[in-house]
């Protein structure tokens, strides 16, 4: 309970808002490369495909790590500083079942409920620059969104690369916590490297993934 | 922070959670992606698929009624042989002719399926009888331009006698 607090609500504020800004920002860009071709009904598509395949479980991912991971890590590895961990093992205690594992789950639950959150934001915020502020017809933006965005498909794989993510991050930072060396510049370099890593894990992770699911089709 | 509170707010936030994917799932996407159960499969042969690709809609009407799900070269013709499933709900006669057609100047292709009047149905793993091949615009630009040029030919051919 207390770790999907700590890792899944206090990152929501930071994921609607920006959700949102990146989906108006989008929305804003989309319209003007769209109108150039006459296209811009379509916009509702490309603010929709965009966040749920891609910018939703990455950004997502990537502000999770930034908000979520660097904070249990720091969080273990001060524990690991001022010895608490050891002093679990003295009493007998599983630091690894006591500390790391309940943030590890924590992380993962958390991940594919913001990154959801982000994309359903980014959609609110594609529709107030689309409909709201550059006047595209209403009907026309939701229903050219239902008819390309497929549930299984698109909604689905952008869930399992969510999951994934959530996974990754987690392992991370737990790994780079419990791994710290117990000094302020060992906690303090091991929260730079969960950020870092997680960075280039994620979009590695996502070429990967985009490749098996989205190849050829 | 009390636990009550803390309680509170991680429910809430599952809660905001599953809102947003079922607003993905509802408002978002199509539910028209036809349920695997209820579907049976025919096939139909085109000389030429032109940009046809797999999951591209099967109209009739307008209506989508079903997905093609496989697009292979039928070696012994040399026919593109593609399979589609329908659902189970639309039925159509054997004599119905499938062809490829274009939404839009520039848009996807899908294939369009006009009734018959024959009243036997198609069954799953029958074929379309009557089929059309997809247009190609170059070679319907080469037939145009090739009909000109014989226009012309045949208008100097006349000025010279």
């Amino acid at each position: 309970m207390r770790e999907i607090w700590f890792a899944g609500v206090l990152s929501v504020l930071i994921i609607v808002v920006s959700g949102l800004f990146i989906g108006m920002v989008l929305a804003l860009q989309g319209y003007d490369t769209l109108s150039r071709f006459g296209a811009s009904s379509a916009l509702g598509v490309l603010v929709a495909l965009s966040l749920v395949r891609e910018l939703g479980p990455v950004v997502g991912a990537l502000l999770f790590a930034s908000r979520a991971g660097s904070a249990i890590t720091a969080e273990i590895g001060l524990m690991k500083a001022t010895e608490q961990l050891s002093a679990m093992e003295m009493m007998a205690v599983n630091p690894i079942a006591r500390v790391v594992a309940p943030r590890f789950w924590g992380g993962i639950i958390s991940m594919p409920l913001l990154a959801a959150m982000f994309s359903a934001m980014g959609i609110i915020g594609g529709y107030l620059v689309g409909v709201v502020l550059l006047g595209l017809d209403s009907g026309t933006f939701w229903s050219q969104m239902q008819s390309s965005v497929d549930l299984r498909f698109d909604v689905m794989n952008g869930v399992i690369k969510s999951i994934v993510f959530g996974i990754a991050v987690s392992l991370i930072a737990v790994f780079e916590g419990y791994d710290a060396a117990p000094t302020a510049e060992g906690v303090s370099g091991a929260t730079t490297r969960t950020v870092v890593i997680s960075a280039l894990v994620i979009l590695g992770l996502d070429v990967i993934l985009t490749a098996f699911m989205f190849r050829g089709i | 922070m009390k636990r009550g509170m803390l309680d509170f707010w991680v429910g809430l936030f599952i809660a905001a959670g599953v809102v947003a994917i079922l607003f993905l799932a509802l408002r978002v996407s199509s539910q028209s992606a036809l349920p695997a159960r209820s579907t049976y499969n025919v096939t139909a042969n085109f000389d030429n698929i032109g940009g046809l690709k797999v999951r591209a809609p099967v109209k009739s009407a307008g209506v989508v009624v079903g997905r093609v799900t496989n697009i292979e070269l039928d070696t012994s013709r040399y026919v593109a042989k593609v399979t589609m499933s329908l659902d189970n709900h639309y039925h159509f006669s054997r004599d119905s002719s499938a062809e490829i057609l274009t939404s839009g100047l520039l848009g996807e292709q899908y294939i369009g399926i006009t009734p018959g009047a024959d009243d036997k149905m198609l069954t799953a793993g029958s074929t379309f009888k009557l089929t059309s091949s997809a247009i190609v615009l170059e070679q319907l630009i080469s037939r145009f331009l090739f009909s000109k040029a014989e226009d012309s030919g045949d208008k100097t051919n006349a000025g010279n006698q």
